[in-house]
């Protein structure tokens, strides 16, 4: 658990109990938790980065966190520039980092 | 001591008159009641077309103005340095397509009436066009290809073209707003009345793009300009995928229309951000700015048509401006009729960037009688040719107006 995930016991919201998921990022697995988006899970893990820019190399990951800036850009399943932010995750989804 | 010339709008045909007149002498203020190049000039595509235009007036201004549009980004580029973002010129060329037999014949007529005209316009086998552009649809029949079509980035161009003015002594004033004309004891024009004070002149050149019918009815003055609607696009990044400026065979027909119900038609052109700018519409809504769903859907099934593979392609945002339309189709660009001192740019509809430095020229060289460029008759751009002549006798209130039944 890395400081970026809240513990459920912590939530004001009280959840119900988790039901964990795994996504497979660039090959690796990832471990998340059903209702959350990709960012989640990724941020979740602890990444806080998973786009570089095509001009620059520049790092991105969320910046609005609300689908406007296309900053957390991520290929799922074989579709390129899905918003991470607004993506819910799916057990089994393939993620690959995009360059641009 | 008076500003020699107001021009009002720091749009881009507003910024390409303000520099012309100061590259040429002249002491120029430049008013825009909101930010430089914030309206209509920053909500298209930047556009610099041939292929779009019949034989005529505006064609053989475009033609002019394609080739200013080269010379233009090198003068610019050299004179404000590495510092300053590129206006990004690009001569990518235009490519029509068509799908349909008879589409294809009404195209090939109509290019070769461009040909004659001066245009290079290539017929093209679907094969052909397929070569310039890999990722076309199979139902492509051919089209025409038009080398001479440009692009640039209309936002920068304009801040270009205000830098270069500023730099030969203009002021660009923008949150001023003209309220009225000035007027000496005779009754002459002799500046405007703004929300900032007088700013007198001994010239006042109107381009204020499609809010130019409000700005000359404030200056006691009349043109029949209106605002037509158009909504674009911008996909995510598809680097390389889309090489020229592409569109389908009913842009020329929705450009030429008169309609007020929505017209959409397919243009895609890719940016050197990577992103694709999908038009086109038009729409007649007055200065509504409300944006419609089904207009971004009919625009985007259009394209999908063209492209393919533009169905698996993020739409990112969307936008919408106000083209300066009029009914004639054709500019307005000289001195006003009736009132010594004004002058209208203004009325270019979708080809204001393009036609921006040709009119720029064309306003200076009538305004302070400096070298006019060749290839260019004003008169057919003139504020009382026959077409409005007629338009303003019926805009003019009849007798029995407002009489009792």
């Amino acid at each position: 658990m890395t400081s970026l995930r809240m513990p459920p016991g912590a939530d004001p919201a009280r959840p119900g109990p988790d039901r964990p998921l795994t996504v497979w990022v660039d090959g690796e697995p990832v471990t998340g938790t059903a209702g959350q988006t990709l960012a989640g899970v990724l941020l979740g893990a602890g990444h806080r980065v998973w786009r570089t820019t095509r001009g620059d190399a520049a790092p991105r990951g969320v910046f609005c966190g609300i689908g406007v800036c296309f900053d957390c850009l991520v290929e799922v399943n074989g579709l390129r520039d899905v918003r991470a932010c607004l993506r819910r995750a799916q057990d089994g989804d393939v993620v690959v980092r995009q360059v641009s | 001591m008076g500003t020699d010339v107001v021009v009002v709008g720091a749009g881009i045909v507003g910024a390409a008159c303000a520099r012309a007149l100061a590259v040429a002498g002249a002491s120029v203020t430049v008013l825009d009641r909101g930010a430089a190049a914030s309206a209509t000039s920053a909500h298209g595509e930047g556009n610099v077309l041939v292929s779009d235009k019949g034989p005529g007036p505006e064609l053989d201004l475009a033609l002019v103005s394609v080739r200013r549009w080269a010379t233009l980004a090198a003068e610019l580029a050299d004179e404000l340095g590495p510092r300053f973002p590129s206006v990004e010129h690009e001569p990518k060329g235009g490519l029509v397509v068509v799908a349909g037999h008879q589409a294809l014949a009404g195209l090939r007529a109509f290019a070769a009436g461009q040909r004659a005209a001066g245009v290079e316009a290539l017929a093209v086998t679907g094969d052909d066009a397929r070569a310039l552009e890999p990722d076309l649809a199979p139902a492509v029949l051919g089209g025409v290809h038009y080398p001479q079509d440009a692009q640039v980035q209309p936002v920068v161009a304009t801040e270009a073209l205000l830098a270069s003015a500023r730099g030969h002594g203009a002021v660009v004033r923008t949150g001023v707003e003209v309220t009225g004309a000035l007027r000496g004891t005779d009754g002459r024009l002799t500046g405007v009345t703004t929300t900032s004070g007088a700013v007198p002149g001994g010239a006042v050149v109107v381009a204020a793009g499609p809010w130019s019918g409000e700005v000359a009815r404030r200056l006691g003055a009349w043109v029949p300009v209106r605002p037509r609607r158009g909504t674009v696009l911008v996909t995510t990044p598809v680097p390389g995928r889309v090489r020229h400026k592409v569109y389908d065979g009913d842009y020329f027909a929705a450009t030429q229309s008169a309609g007020a119900e929505l017209q959409t038609s397919a243009v895609i052109e890719s940016t050197p951000a990577g992103t694709l700018l999908v038009g086109s519409s038009r729409e007649q809504v007055g200065f509504d700015d409300r944006p419609r769903a089904d207009v971004v859907a009919q625009m985007a099934r259009r394209a999908v048509a063209v492209f393919p593979f533009l169905a698996q392609v993020p739409v990112m945002r969307t936008y919408l401006g106000f083209r300066p339309y009029m009914p004639d189709h054709l500019p307005v660009i000289g001195p006003d009729a009736e009132q010594p001192g004004l002058w209208f740019a203004t009325g270019h509809e979708g080809a204001g960037v393009g036609l921006a430095p040709a009119t720029g020229d064309l306003v200076a060289s009538m305004l302070l009688g400096a070298a006019a460029a060749p290839g260019v008759d004003p008169r057919a751009f003139a504020t009382d040719r026959p077409t409005l002549r007629a338009l303003r006798a019926d805009a003019r209130p009849h007798p029995t107006e407002g009489a009792p039944a």
